[in-house]
């Protein structure tokens, strides 16, 4: 089953956040998603997991369109991690992780013990298997963005979106999850920030830049001292490894005199 | 209380059957208190012989008062408790917000607007009374704050931010028709039935409240997972597969129906919506399979006890019920409030 965006827009009022992305996510990869601020990454990546329905153009999961797969559907198939997701209600990481089963709980299907076991073991995967009984607010950073993910992970997707996942989060944290989420065993869509950070687990990468998709391709075809210069601004170094991974320097224009 | 209530269907409805239970007890209780205080077991046997004809020998003035007055009253106050904190509940769920209440709508605002235009301006000319007059009104500032909610875009800062804006209009239009048209006698009247009355409560409008009621909880608990899934915000919900706008659409639209049908019948009574939530949060956290039927047993309970004060407090005079519930409330949510289990 395949996830895709035919020529897809879309706007708010009269302003085009997205024009015209095709892309077409292939299962099994760790596809990345890059750009500078506003460019549409996370507009892009809520229409990619049919959150919000497209302007103009066709969402497309398993060739069907989304609209007509339906949200229950699509929650059974893409598990969706907002960039900041945070509640002021008292509840627990249990509790927290237990909505993922929503989409397959009804008056005739009601919870079950089952579910009990897909919540325990969304827990396991990210590591948070001893943290069941903690309450939501006295979580780290760190350790709320892996509940989200256990909670997306409940809904047992075939896809899991990742709206900036590491921002706010410490290098440790960030390499952590980043880690974590490459060895799921789900084909994962990601919007970084940092383009290291991308170049290090992203299988491919598609840039964006005002709300366009730019380049689609592996690390080393987008990320490209020409790309960062058009693109982010930026003046970089670009290094290839021994394994094979790219790592970029950046300088800095005007360096200051030692 | 809360192992009581927790999973297992079995221990669910005797938890149930025990909730109907104490609410029946509380109306016998609030049928027996009064000015003539009648005891309990006439008040039961009044209640047998119009249930199901079971023709005990009552004292005819005794069962009038506990039949057609107090137990009327009794009825349509745990109709009124357990709509109001019900439509506060889902409110605060759907729009995030810990201080929406019923009247977040306009819909307290508009009723009065609407009760006003027809006992002062006496628009409908004697073809309507005043709460019919009401229940237009709600409906007509619902629309209103619905209209511009939508025109101000999404979110739900757009819906509370068109709520204030409509209760504030509304409330100007009924100051400037009270103001402009009222005798002092009428100004006062109107007052009183701003504050929440029941004291010309009878069963005809017990026949409304209690169906609105019972329906409305139904349609909510219908949709109790759909709120859960609202615990980190509408798109949050729309990733777990619920419909947001069409849950928006019927779980408001319920909710300001039942608090139209409510305040028309009683007036706008405070708190209630906003603080028993609260409280029922305060025994079984957030899920609103528990938090549902738990604001609407405790809203109820709340607004019995409450109309029973306001009757006894002050010998020989009724005090309106929003006082009471203000009095008590208010102390109430600082407590909770202070405990420190609301927000954090």
């Amino acid at each position: 089953m395949t996830l895709e965006l035919r020529n897809i827009s879309w706007s708010v009022g009269f302003k085009k956040i997205v024009r015209d992305v095709s892309l077409r996510v292939e299962p099994g990869e760790f596809l990345g998603v890059i750009g500078p601020n506003g460019s549409g990454k996370t507009s892009m990546m809520s229409v990619l997991g049919g959150i919000r329905p497209p302007s103009d153009g066709m969402a497309l999961l398993g060739d069907q369109a989304m609209r007509k797969v339906g949200r229950r559907n699509l929650a059974r198939r893409i598990g969706f991690v907002e960039q900041q997701a945070d509640t002021s209600d008292r509840i627990t990481v249990h509790e927290a992780v237990s909505l993922g089963r929503t989409p397959y709980l009804s008056l005739l299907s009601p919870w079950s013990e089952i579910d009990d076991d897909i919540v325990a073991s969304a827990l396991e995967s990210v590591g948070m298997g001893n943290m069941a009984d903690r309450i939501w607010h006295t979580l780290s950073g760190g350790e709320k963005q892996r509940v989200h993910i256990a909670r997306a992970l409940a809904q047992q997707p075939d896809y899991l979106l990742l709206d900036e996942p590491t921002n706010h989060l410490d290098i440790q944290h960030q390499l952590g999850l980043l880690e974590l989420v490459h060895v799921l065993p789900v084909t994962v869509v990601a919007a970084l920030h940092d383009l290291n950070h991308a170049a290090l687990f992203c299988d491919r990468i598609a840039m964006m830049d005002g709300g366009k998709l730019i380049a689609v391709g592996t690390p080393s075809e987008i990320l490209t001292q020409q790309n960062l210069r058009d693109v982010f601004g930026v003046e970089a170094d670009i290094e290839t490894q021994h394994d094979g991974r790219c790592h970029i320097r950046y300088r800095v224009r005007n360096q200051m005199e030692v | 209380m809360i192992a009581v209530l927790s999973s297992a269907p079995g221990r669910r409805t005797s938890a149930a059957f025990a909730a109907l239970v104490l609410l029946g007890l509380s109306l016998a209780f609030a049928a027996s208190v009064g000015e003539t205080a009648i005891p309990i077991q006439t008040v039961m046997d009044t209640i047998a012989n119009h249930v199901w004809g079971a023709g005990y020998d009552v004292d005819p003035i005794d069962a009038g008062i506990v039949w057609n007055y107090r137990l009327s009253r009794a009825v349509v106050a745990a109709s009124c408790g357990a709509a109001l904190a019900l439509s506060g509940a889902v409110l605060q769920a759907l729009l995030r917000n810990a201080l929406a209440d019923p009247y977040l709508l306009g819909i307290s605002a508009g009723a009065s607007t609407g009760a006003v235009s027809v006992a002062i301006l006496g628009v409908g000319a004697g073809m309507f009374g005043l709460s019919v007059g009401a229940f237009i009104g709600s409906v007509v500032a619902f629309a209103f704050v619905s209209l511009l909610a939508l025109q101000a875009g999404r979110g739900t800062g757009a819906i509370i931010l068109a709520g204030i804006a409509g209760a504030q209009l509304f409330n100007a239009l009924t100051s400037f028709i009270v103001t402009k048209s009222a005798s002092a006698e009428e100004a006062r009247g109107i007052m009183f039935w701003l504050l929440g009355n029941l004291s010309g409560v009878r069963w005809p409008d017990a026949t409304q409240a209690l169906p609105m009621a019972i329906i409305g909880l139904l349609v909510c608990l219908w949709h109790a997972r759909a709120l859960d899934a609202f615990t980190f915000g509408r798109d949050s919900a729309a990733s777990l597969g619920v419909p947001v706008r069409r849950v928006y659409v019927i779980l408001i639209g319920v909710s300001a129906l039942m608090t139209a049908v409510m305040v028309s019948i009683v007036g706008s009574i405070g708190f209630v919506g906003l603080v028993i939530p609260h409280a029922a949060r305060f025994f079984v956290g957030n899920r609103h399979g528990l938090l549902l039927p738990l604001s609407a047993l405790i809203g109820a309970l709340f607004l019995v006890g409450a109309d029973v004060i306001s009757r006894v407090i002050v010998p020989g005079q009724v005090l309106p019920i929003g006082v009471i519930t203000a009095l008590v409330g208010a102390p109430a949510f600082a407590l909770i409030l202070c405990h420190g289990r609301i927000l954090r």
